[in-house]
């Protein structure tokens, strides 16, 4: 299978029949590791970076849920399938930014992507729709202990897994949910939030990770330490303050609508009018207005089947999407003109929304 | 009048004071103005304090600082400009300067997760095997015939034992 052909099909986050969830959007998990007696890839020159793609990529090929998977070194994909895998979590920035000798494996359900020669010989990643912490555990563990039959990882029996990065030591993993909580940045809570959860060793980020800004009102919550605890003690703590959070948001969606009902349901119902009508959107406007569309649908204004159309618009929209659906390549301003139009067409039979429903709740 | 504080990355004087308090610990950092906005300090949801102590704690003392991987070559410099290991032998030869930075970074400093069995259990059989080729050699140098034997047919166990594809690199 061709990375082409992978990308012309959904991924899990576009797939429509897998959003069923509402304040998390997908879970993920990653694990990182090294081959023993190499070089990180940051330290490796070429040969040696070569000789470590062409070990990992014969063992990740062969492991059991990677059958009938895509693979890729960095240099045989064009700049907008890199662009693409990034905004469908299945790759990083820095492995898209690579100089060489680097490369991913992606499953056909483009659930699961190993990433060769990245910051460390090996990401691990495994992607579920929803909070689904422990069977993302199951099936990363599982393919963990497959390579590790193939593979003479680079461990030490008081500190774990080496990395590259200390930050990464022990474990090697980092569990993260994807949130969308707008209620919570409308009612200006969200420093608050950020706040408290890196006191319990989290971390809060934007939508594509570091650095990246927060339009959607989408957060990826994850741990920040990895050493010093089992991948379960991790993964509970997570998801215990992944459950916190997601009370705070239904408690500031329910404030919301008791003491200003008119005024979010005059945002959802502009947004609505701006999707339809616009002609001019660039990502951050769309995800902000799909963002507040989503609310609606969580708050019964639409139907509930229609959060998978949002969900799949959520990732089209993104500028790699949109060129590649639009076959050519565009700036930023033609960008907007496209992504307004893709929009306009899926609003144009998209359902009514029903106000009613709302101020009878 | 106490000498003002310098900025933990680039030794300007310093007029950021940040202070986190993860998991119960207090994290202490000073920066300039143009570090603290070069690190994003001032955006509360891109930046992280974990990653700008490891750098600015990782000034290696005069006892690190002559300090070269005896593997990859990596200097304690390299470590301090990149905050990243060459190789896993980095942690023996840098676990000195690692200890102190550890009980910040991390819950703890021990690892209680996860452990590679079947890696662990070749890593052993490959040592086994490096002992019995010596004691191989031993034994014919001296003219023990019978105990080179010995070692020969217990080399050839061991090495049916290990099913490796993929055979460790050479150092």
């Amino acid at each position: 299978m061709k990375i082409a052909d992978l990308l012309a099909t959904p991924s899990e986050l576009t797939d429509t029949a897998s959003s069923k969830t509402a304040i998390v959007l997908m879970t993920r998990i990653r694990l990182a590791r090294n081959l023993d007696g190499r070089s990180f890839p940051g330290r490796a020159k070429a040969v040696q970076r070569g000789q470590v793609l062409e070990v990992c990529r014969a063992a990740v090929e062969a492991a059991g849920p990677m059958k009938r998977a895509a693979s890729a070194t960095v240099e045989e994909l064009s700049d907008l399938e890199r662009q693409m895998l990034v905004e469908r979590h299945l790759i990083s920035r820095e492995l898209s930014g690579s100089s060489g000798q680097a490369g991913v494996v992606i499953n056909k359900e483009q659930t699961v992507s190993v990433m060769i020669n990245e910051e460390d010989h090996l990401r691990l990643q495994v992607l579920r729709s929803g909070l689904q912490l422990k069977k993302a555990w199951a099936a990363i563990d599982g393919l963990d202990t497959e390579l590790e039959e193939r593979l003479d990882y680079a461990f030490s029996p008081t500190l774990g897994y080496l990395t590259a990065c200390p930050t990464n030591l022990g474990t090697g993993m980092r569990a993260s949910a994807m949130m969308h909580l707008p209620a919570l940045v409308i009612s200006g809570q969200m420093e608050r939030i950020v706040r408290a959860v890196n006191q319990l060793g989290l971390v809060v980020r934007g939508l594509f990770g570091e650095g990246s800004d927060a339009s959607g009102s989408i957060f990826q919550i994850s741990n920040q330490t990895t050493l010093g605890e089992s991948e379960e003690q991790i993964l509970q703590r997570l998801g215990s303050v992944l459950n916190t959070i997601n009370e705070h948001e239904l408690n500031a969606r329910a404030k919301l609508l008791e003491t200003d009902a008119h005024k979010l349901l005059d945002k959802i119902g502009r947004a609505y009018g701006i999707l339809q009508h616009s002609h001019l959107l660039s990502s951050s406007e769309a995800m902000n207005l799909l963002s507040l569309l989503r609310l609606g649908i969580d708050l019964g204004v639409f139907p509930a089947a229609t959060r998978a159309i949002i969900d799949r618009l959520l990732i089209e929209c993104q500028p790699g999407h949109l060129q590649h659906a639009a076959k050519g390549t565009f700036e930023p301003g033609q960008r907007d003109v496209l992504r307004s139009g893709l929009l306009r067409s899926e609003f144009a039979n998209f359902a009514k929304p029903d106000f009613m429903v709302v101020g009878r709740n | 009048m106490p000498s003002p504080l310098k900025c933990s990355l680039c030794k300007q004087p310093a007029t950021v004071h940040l202070t986190q308090i993860v998991s119960g610990k207090v994290h202490k950092v000073d920066l300039c103005e143009s570090c603290a906005q070069a690190k994003g300090v001032t955006d509360p949801n891109g930046f992280s304090l974990a990653d700008l102590l490891l750098k600015a704690s990782l000034n290696p003392g005069p006892s690190a600082a002559g300090l070269r991987c005896e593997q990859c070559g990596a200097t304690a410099a390299d470590f301090k400009k990149h905050g990243r290991f060459g190789c896993p032998h980095c942690y023996v030869t840098y676990a000195g300067l690692l200890a102190p930075l550890l009980e910040n970074m991390h819950k703890g400093v021990s690892h209680t997760g996860k452990v590679p069995r079947r890696a662990l259990e070749r890593k052993s059989l490959y040592d086994r095997l490096t002992k019995l080729e010596l004691d191989l050699n031993e034994a014919i140098k001296s003219e023990r015939y019978e105990d080179a034997a010995r070692a020969r047919d217990e080399i050839h166990q061991v090495r049916q034992s290990i099913t490796p594809e993929i055979r460790p690199a050479k150092r």
